[in-house]
């Protein structure tokens, strides 16, 4: 599937401008570049808008929010977050102890299993690897609602609703198959005479697989951490079936139970929910941006 | 890709060329070692794929409620499918919602890139600030956000207020709701928006020159190089956001409060399938309206392959 786009890492930085130009070409090119310039930030703050609306509003007085459309607030409170802070009779930082637990355990779970089974199939000799590779392809694709009846059928009955096992086990077992597919691209790019050089000093799979593959595949590794997180903050389907207790609620479920009863929440209370439980996504987009677009270019995830 | 897939499936009497050095045994043990690394991946397709799927697919055939054991029904639930109302409206809701915002969606991640590739100063903060849209489209918080914004006292009335119109509430009238969901999805056009720029960085830029010297206008490179060259990621990017918004959830849940209301408006297919498994109980309807996403998946996944041979560029 469009290896075009996986294999290669492309050049991130903008292509300069071609040549040195006549002086006038040039006088008309930057007047160019300013009206160019000038439509790419008014279409980039219509973009942003809804979002600095959301974190304006979290900050204004309840009657001013709907009738002052301004993003620059005349009052600054703070009542929103007291007012949105409890939900089912729990703090916020409940739900947040709650996401952070499983998405920790997710990405754990994913860098273990997906590492191990990239690397037998990238590198180990065995029968039928190329049907177990297809399998991966498969299993990217498939979506999870026709497997989730039977597994919550099964969870149900074991007795673990309301815990996150059903959320994090599967990611320790290697489900999450896109991952793999992510790794399995990035091992082949390693060169195979380093691995070939280790097993004739009498190195063993597992001891090639530590000692040069793991420390050799960490771009990929901060990719799949990256994107395990993201996934798993803003997980909603699968935290909603099996989280319904508030003691193990998760950001999103509290924030979603929240919307419900919205009778008696303003939408200041609920827009400074929302900012909070983004916080997290925020912090990533602001310090590990250049992985994050390069995530994206390399692999296509969201 | 094709270079370092050796011909593994040969019979293990015959090892192939690179293994052969180190005789039967170190391929006997390859072979174990394989399996042991994979075997967390080999249980979870067993136990949380394969079995679950097989499992479903017989649910499909029977009537369960999780209180009394399945009864098996044959094709009762299928048949009930063909004449359940609701269901034809949530596969009408989300083709209406695939089919209108994944174009949508690609036009303005391509029209965006082609701007952003001209060599222009500060394209990385371009490119995040669009971008951001699609690290947060996807959460509960956006929703909630979208919720407000088009409210009867939000942020888009209060917009159009200021240009003279009345606007009412987007997401109780059931001819709008749904395209409040569609706008969301557009403008998450950021991330094919990535791709499509990184896709564009590899056409070789020798391409352009050797235009250029045989006079070649901008239109006709962009129609003879930059178009061509660029459909094996407008088909990448086709194929992830189509099947990323079938399963499209989250909004439709947040905005309409679990209905998929107004009037079934924003009844999204899989919505249905969440209300019957998992409020009303219905494991084996539910199930069979999986397995119907499921083969509909999969027919429009390969239906998309075999028309991409008429219009993706491989190159020669």
């Amino acid at each position: 599937m469009s290896t075009s786009t996986l294999d290669v890492e492309p050049s991130l930085d903008g292509r300069s401008v071609r040549g040195p130009a006549p002086r006038s070409i040039r006088r008309s090119r930057r007047r160019g570049a300013i009206l160019h310039h000038g439509v790419l930030i008014l279409f980039g703050l219509f973009m942003l808008y809804p979002l600095i609306w959301m974190a304006v509003s979290a900050f204004k007085p309840s009657h001013l929010v709907l009738t002052d459309p301004s993003i620059i607030p005349t009052e600054l409170t703070l009542e929103n977050f007291v007012d949105g802070w409890v939900v089912g009779g729990f703090p916020f930082w409940v739900f947040f102890g709650n996401s952070v637990v499983i998405a920790l355990s997710s990405i754990l779970g994913n860098l273990l299993s997906c590492s191990l089974t990239a690397y037998a199939l990238a590198r180990l000799q065995f029968r039928a690897r190329n049907v177990y590779f297809a399998i991966v392809l498969v299993t990217v694709m498939l979506p999870m609602h026709a497997v989730v009846i039977p597994q919550y059928i099964v969870f149900s009955n074991l007795g673990l609703v309301n815990t996150f096992i059903p959320l994090i086990l599967p990611k320790f077992l290697a489900t999450d198959a896109f991952f793999i597919f992510l790794m399995v691209q990035f091992i082949r790019g390693i060169p195979r005479q380093l691995d070939e050089a280790a097993s004739i000093d009498g190195a063993g799979p597992f001891r090639v697989f530590r000692s040069i593959i793991l420390p050799l595949m960490v771009p990929a590794l901060i990719t799949t951490t990256i994107f395990t997180f993201i996934w798993t903050w803003n997980d909603f389907f699968g935290q909603l079936i099996y989280l319904t207790d508030s003691s193990v609620f998760t950001v999103p479920i509290a924030l979603n139970a929240l919307v419900d009863s919205e009778s008696n929440q303003g939408t200041g209370t609920l827009m400074a929910m929302s900012l909070i439980s983004l916080i997290p996504l925020l912090l990533f987009f602001a310090f590990a941006q250049k992985h994050l677009i390069r995530g994206i270019a390399t692999t296509g995830l969201k | 890709m094709t270079a370092t897939l050796r011909p593994v499936d040969a019979p293990s009497g015959s090892p192939p060329a690179g293994a052969r050095s180190r005789g039967g045994r170190g391929r006997r043990s390859q072979e174990l070692a394989a399996h042991l690394f994979m075997s967390p991946w080999l249980i979870g397709l067993a136990l949380v794929t394969a079995a679950p799927m097989l499992a479903s697919l017989y649910l499909s055939f029977t009537d369960y409620n999780i209180m009394s054991s399945p009864r098996f029904v044959g094709l009762d639930n299928f048949v009930r499918m063909a004449g359940d109302a609701r269901f034809w409206t949530s596969a009408r809701v989300t083709s209406l919602y695939v089919l209108v915002s994944v174009p949508l969606q690609l036009a303005f991640a391509l029209l965006l890139a082609l701007v952003l590739d001209r060599g222009l100063r500060g394209l990385s903060i371009y490119r995040s600030a669009y971008y951001l849209p699609s690290l947060l489209g996807s959460s509960v918080a956006v929703a909630v956000l979208w919720k407000q914004i088009f409210g009867q006292e939000g942020l888009v009335n209060q917009a159009l207020d200021l240009i003279g119109i009345q606007g009412g509430n987007w997401l109780q009238n059931p001819d709008s709701a749904l395209w409040t969901l569609i706008i969301l999805n557009v403008w998450t056009f950021g991330s094919p928006m990535v791709i499509f720029l990184a896709g564009l960085r590899q056409i070789p830029e020798e391409l352009y020159e050797a235009a250029r010297v045989d006079g070649a206008s901008q239109l006709r490179m962009f129609r003879h190089i930059t178009i061509p060259l660029l459909t094996p990621i407008v088909f990448f990017n086709l194929i992830l956001q189509t099947i990323g918004s079938f399963q499209a959830f989250t909004q439709a849940h947040v905005v309409s409060g679990g209905t998929g209301g107004p009037v079934d408006s924003t009844l999204f297919y899989t919505l249905y399938i969440y209300q019957q498994a998992f409020v009303n109980f219905d494991m084996g309807y539910a199930s069979a309206l999986a397995w119907v996403l499921l083969l509909a998946i999969a027919v429009i996944t390969a239906v998309h392959f075999t028309l991409s041979r008429y219009w993706v560029f491989y190159g020669d």
